[in-house]
């Protein structure tokens, strides 16, 4: 579906994807008076892509920034980025993302972007993090609005299909259109349309059928049609083809688009067992954050990709609430028989497990050290008892949220190919992040990445027509 | 016992609350946050709390087609319907105009009916003006029973409200904090103070709250006219028809011309806004008691300008019967609200307090 009665096929400026980077891009290089076109593979109720699951970017502020308290200084937030990529960056890139967080900040707010102070549960963000007010998708209501006040032209369910490359020049852009193909003729592209993680077999190449059980926690859109589209011409490739950021979630949600909710912090306060009722790691390794990565990972190894994680009642309220209710039993026997688990088994190994607690203090909020005695594999941290009916169990699954391989780029976002870089082609968002996030991921620099590099790709874009 | 709605809104207010991107719109919001489980009492607290200003449902990832079909404002409304019914007296009168909001119009008919039969069938002997039509007794007769009588069945389901939510002893910090929540709507703000998405949908306005308030300040100021008659009456000895520069008519005219205003401009609103997004039902029966307040306001203003042309007799019967109609149909229209919001906002401002000393 169309919001306009007639297409422009000769823009100024073609946005392919319609995301946080892909308005951030459109709204920029409209602002430069020029003509611009965003097509959307969505339709209208999904718009938006990943955005739509988001809460908040990480930004850089030398003061306190509206809701951001303290200050969050270039070095410090690079450092950290550091930390989770193991180093595996571009620090150029890194920088410029970083530097220019800082005034996307004011950006978003003169475009309707809104925010609010750090959501209840997630403390630790409120120096770092903004959080939108509404969450992703009221930003990006925020954005479509400006966007077509502006003049932007925008088509839903307009599905990209192919970019018909010359040397370094993109000449035509094919989309679907209503059932139609249809052919645009540009004077700059950019490529704002995500990874390819909803795309099913394009995991299983990397995976193998384990893949078949992940759950995608973003947009079933995101398939990557004109990231492989780019990529089998030429373009050169960032980040690893294989990884895709998978962390441990409720394994009742979703295939696609179950987004912020899926999410379980119940780990580390919990017994993890795969179908078998064994255990197969230390659930108490770390804090939570910096762990649910390795669990998405752990989980992907165990047979039909499946875990349980098992608490009793003294540790139900510890963590956020989850989107579905737990399974429950008044016993162990009665749990694992709501859980479809062998109950001898998991009486057997929650009996080890209480037999290697010790006594000592129980602190839910830090490495408070209660380790498992002569147990293998051991739990470091956190290591209760489970004895207090009723008994509850969440079932976990892989959760996908993106994927690494991307568009290699340069500083002002331009495409690079084997031929060079490209002339009139720019890539922003998800599609490129790879560039900057070898692995690992920082909470909300998605978005921070997205955002800097659509203004800077819609100025780029703009000044070259 | 549970309604359905009830079971639909704890549902929803789950996965909202594993969520929480909503937070800082508004009180409701604030209170799902404070929870982990929802009794039916708290999600008949928190849908009082909701001004249905749909914040929630335009920034929702989670709305329909997706398959969790979130909507929240809808599902408050309907647990805001069954509020209304389960608190009224006698709830079976309830019920009548709730689920048939066109019986609030055939009240309005026999009432009419009745005030010319009074009118006809006892004509007075002496008075001026409008007393020539129906003397001041007989008006007393009539309206103070059917202004109390109800008003007081009403206090007997609103003390139970207050009970069920969990209401304690009032102080005036609560109370003065639930009536600036009232007063400057704040929960309509969007909680970044541009507004909520009533009829723009995606976008922010302040209208919906314009509107409300100029039909409120209309009401009060005719509240305020009516008891500075009824002041003067008594204690004075100064009856009606008063000049118009006499305090019930420097507050009377502003305030029905207020509320005919406010009542126009909202019936807009709603037509723009999104029908999906509160309960059809409940927005049929506040349609039909907008129609009847804007009536109320708008006879009285017609008797004021053509008080003293053929018409008089007219519009006076008309202006008593739908000032009894909107009488007897205070505890099971949309009057209640102002009433149940207010309360709701009190026990807020006492949950917040319990917060802030813990």
């Amino acid at each position: 579906m169309s919001k306009h009665q007639t297409i422009n096929f000769q823009p100024d400026i073609l946005v392919v994807g319609g995301g946080n980077a892909a308005l951030t891009a459109a709204i920029t290089a409209r602002k430069f008076r020029k003509t611009v076109v965003v097509l959307e593979a969505a339709p209208c109720a999904y718009r938006g892509g990943n955005s739509r699951h988001t809460r908040n970017f990480r930004c850089m502020h030398r003061a306190p920034l509206g809701v951001l308290s303290d200050q969050y200084s270039e070095d410090e937030f690079l450092d950290d980025l550091l930390k989770v990529t193991r180093c595996n960056t571009n620090e150029t890139l890194a920088r410029i993302a970083i530097r220019e967080s800082e005034s996307m900040y004011h950006w978003m707010e003169e475009h309707g972007v809104r925010f609010q102070p750090s959501l209840s549960g997630t403390l630790s963000l409120s120096q770092t993090n903004a959080f939108f007010l509404g969450g992703g998708k009221a930003l990006l209501n925020a954005l479509y609005a400006t966007a077509e006040d502006l003049g932007v032209e925008l088509h839903y369910d307009a599905e990209v299909t192919h970019l018909v490359i010359s040397g370094t020049e993109v000449n035509d852009v094919y989309a679907h259109i209503n059932n139609q193909e249809l052919q645009f003729k540009p004077s700059s592209v950019i490529v704002a349309s995500g990874g390819f993680q909803a795309d099913i077999d394009g995991l299983c190449r990397a995976w193998g059928q384990a893949a078949r059980n992940f759950i995608i926690r973003g947009t079933p859109f995101n398939k990557g049609q004109v990231l492989n589209n780019l990529l089998q011409q030429n373009m050169l490739s960032v980040g690893d083809p294989t990884q895709c950021h998978a962390v441990a979630i409720d394994g009742r949600s979703p295939k696609f688009d179950g987004g912020i909710v899926t999410r379980l912090d119940c780990v580390p306060f919990s017994v993890v067992v795969n179908h078998k009722a064994e255990r197969f790691y230390d659930e108490g390794e770390d804090l939570w954050p910096k762990r649910y990565a390795i669990w998405g990972r752990l989980i992907a190894h165990q047979q039909d990709q499946i875990a349980y994680s098992i608490i009793d009642s003294q540790s139900i309220n510890l963590f956020m609430p989850s989107v579905f209710p737990p399974v429950r039993g008044d016993s162990i026997e009665e749990l694992a028989q709501n859980l479809a688990l062998p109950a001898k088994e998991l009486a057997k190994i929650l009996q080890t497990f209480n037999a290697a607690c010790r006594a000592g203090h129980f602190d839910p909020n830090c490495l408070d050290g209660l380790g498992t005695v002569g147990l293998k594999p051991q739990k470091s941290n956190w290591a209760r008892p489970i004895d207090q009916p009723p008994f509850y169990g969440y079932p976990l699954r892989p959760g996908v949220t993106f994927t690494y391989l991307g568009l290699k780029i340069d500083e002002s976002a331009r495409v690079e190919s084997r031929c060079g870089p490209m002339a009139n082609l720019w890539a922003a968002g998800e599609i490129m992040a790879g560039s900057i996030l070898g692995e690992g991921y920082l909470a909300g620099f998605g978005m921070t990445i997205g955002s800097v590099f659509g203004r800077i790709a819609g100025q780029e874009a703009a000044r070259h027509v | 016992m549970s309604s359905s709605a009830h079971n639909e809104a704890r549902r929803q207010l789950q996965i909202c609350n594993a969520c929480r991107y909503c937070e800082g719109y508004c009180a409701a919001f604030h209170s799902i946050t404070q929870l982990r489980t929802f009794d039916d009492n708290t999600i008949t607290h928190i849908a009082n709390l909701c001004h249905n200003c749909r914040g929630c449902f335009y920034a929702c990832q989670y709305t329909d087609p997706h398959e969790f079909a979130l909507n929240v404002p809808r599902v408050l409304s309907e647990v805001r319907s069954h509020t209304g019914m389960e608190y009224s007296w006698p709830k079976s009168i309830a019920r009548l105009f709730h689920r048939f909001p066109k019986n609030m119009a055939y009240i309005m008919i026999v009432s009419l009916a009745a005030i010319l039969l009074i009118m006809i069938g006892l004509p007075p002997t002496t008075g001026k003006g409008f007393y020539a039509i129906m003397s001041h007794n007989v008006m007393l007769t009539i309206f103070l029973p059917a202004f109390l009588i109800p008003l007081m069945g009403f206090t007997v389901g609103l003390r139970r409200y207050w009970r069920d939510i969990g209401g304690r002893s009032i102080r005036i910090s609560h109370l003065s904090e639930g009536l600036r929540q009232a007063a400057t709507l704040e929960n309509l703000s969007g909680g970044h103070g541009d507004g909520c998405n009533f009829e723009r949908h995606e976008r922010f306005t302040h209208q919906r709250r314009y509107a409300h308030h100029a039909i409120a300040c209309g009401f009060l100021l005719c509240l305020a006219s009516t008891l500075s008659g009824t002041i003067l009456h008594y204690v004075f000895n100064q009856p009606a028809p008063y000049p118009v520069f006499s305090l019930p008519k420097t507050l009377g005219i502003p305030g029905g011309l207020l509320i005919v205003i406010g009542c126009l401009w909202m019936h807009g609103l709603k037509k723009r806004a999104h029908p999906e997004l509160s309960d059809s039902s409940h927005a049929k029966a506040d349609d039909v008691f907008l129609w009847l307040l804007g009536l109320v306001a708008l006879s009285g203003l017609l008797l004021f300008g053509l008080g003293h042309t053929i018409l008089m007799p007219t519009l006076l019967a008309l202006h008593l019967a739908s000032v009894l109609t909107f009488f007897l149909l205070i505890p099971y229209s949309k009057m209640t609200h102002a009433f149940f919001r207010l309360l709701t906002l009190v026990k807020h401002a006492q949950g917040k307090s319990i917060l802030n000393k813990n």
